[in-house]
């Protein structure tokens, strides 16, 4: 039987990744950030999954204004690395994991989740930055990545609770699987941050922090804030946040079992214009 | 009934929904067109034969020949998909958002580092 071990919350700043690419980490200013990830890079290491869901939004990279799907799951085999502008980040490509795909697929769509079935992608930093975040500079990705897009660029986007249900259901999916595979869920995007407008550069420190609280202890509660508490209060793009949700809605506490174990929190503002968040919860 | 879209009153903020979205389609597709390395040669190469190859507004291509995001915004751009404008100009994202807010470069930079614009701000 597949199994859910642990969730991965991040941010997915496309600035960190240029300063990995650009060798930039050991500037102070990056110094800050990265130092925040030493413990997630050994725990990764000593908790080496066989797949990662990976819940990310895309940044107008796969899908442009001719279709925007709410929630997109991909099947493929490889996913290559997007030319987001300034050319392709020099990552390895991502290996999928099409059957188990295809059975979260049909599972989650038979629980009244509506997902859309991607068989070719590029994927960008949103997917990108945190596996280079959790891996370091690698040769190739040391495990398969299911890519799970959410639509948070054109509203409406989904609410809070339907990310928790959803991954209420993604867990459901993972555990009816025959193979005998260590999962994990990622969370990525956010913390506060706002990209546009005279109000570029907004961040709440606080509203942050009792997320990540909430997140550890309320995630049910946490889930019935409404999009306009994100916005007001985190910044137009900090409704990135709802994607954590999903991760969240997949652990066993929220689903009958024991409370997870909180391995590492790290918080830190700026990486360019956003604050970074970051969260390790095991299972039990 | 009109949809509730309480969203329009957040100070400085121009929330990307389905009607801004139909607004600002053209001007979107032309900063996606900015993902191949030969359509942003292209398009440095004049860019005016470039934007006139899209059916977009004059204001819209105005905005765009003068770099100003917010009036991008206003005519339906999205900062996601504007940001391949900046990345074709080798702007850094933090430039980009920084020249939406009035403030130079390097006021803003420093404003991040001592930890980002007040939530409070432009409240009533």
């Amino acid at each position: 039987m597949a199994r859910i071990t642990a969730s991965v919350y991040t941010s997915h700043v496309p600035a960190i990744g240029a300063a990995m690419d650009l060798g930039k980490t050991a500037e102070p200013y990056w110094q800050k950030v990265f130092a925040g990830y030493e413990f997630s890079r050994q725990w990764m290491k000593d908790n080496k999954p066989d797949v990662v869901f990976l819940v990310f939004n895309d940044h107008a990279t796969a899908f442009s204004l001719e279709m925007i799907p709410t929630f997109a799951i991909g099947t493929a085999a490889q996913y290559k690395v997007a030319d987001e502008g300034w050319g392709p980040r020099p990552v390895p490509d991502v290996q999928g994991a099409p059957d188990l795909a295809a059975h979260i697929a049909q599972s989650v769509i038979q629980q009244d989740f509506d997902l859309t079935l991607v068989n070719k992608m590029d994927v960008d930093h949103g997917l990108t930055v945190p596996l280079s975040l959790l891996c370091g500079d690698a040769k190739e990705w040391p495990f398969q990545v299911i890519p799970f897009a959410v639509n948070v660029v054109q509203y409406p986007v989904p609410s809070g609770m339907r990310c928790f249900r959803l991954g209420q259901a993604i867990r459901k999916a993972i555990e009816s699987y025959d193979e005998d595979l260590n999962v994990q869920i990622w969370g990525t995007g956010g913390m506060s941050h706002q990209l546009q407008g005279p109000r570029a550069g907004l961040i709440n420190r606080e509203w942050d922090n009792r997320f990540l609280d909430r997140l550890i202890d309320d995630p049910e509660g946490l889930a019935k804030v409404p999009h306009m508490e994100y916005v007001e209060e985190a910044g137009s793009e900090g409704i990135e946040l709802v994607m954590w949700l999903i991760a969240r809605g997949a652990m066993a506490d929220v689903n009958g079992g024991a409370k997870p174990t909180v391995r590492h929190r790290f918080y830190h503002v700026p990486a360019s214009n956003t604050a970074v968040g970051h969260l390790i919860l095991e299972n039990n | 009934m009109p949809l509730d879209k309480p969203y329009k009153n957040v100070p400085g903020t121009t929330i990307f929904d389905a009607e801004q979205s139909r607004m600002g389609y053209w001007l979107n597709q032309f900063c996606m067109s900015l993902m191949k390395a030969e359509n942003r040669e292209r398009f440095k190469k004049d860019e005016r034969a470039y934007l006139d190859e899209w059916p977009m507004t004059e204001d819209q291509k105005q905005a765009v020949l003068a770099r100003d995001l917010n009036r991008c915004i206003q005519l339906g751009g999205n900062i996601y998909f504007l940001a391949k404008i900046g990345a074709t100009d080798g702007k850094s994202f933090q430039q980009m958002a920084g020249s939406m807010t009035g403030m130079s470069e390097d006021e803003y930079r420093n404003m991040m580092i001592a930890g980002g614009r007040d939530p409070k701000w432009g409240r009533k």
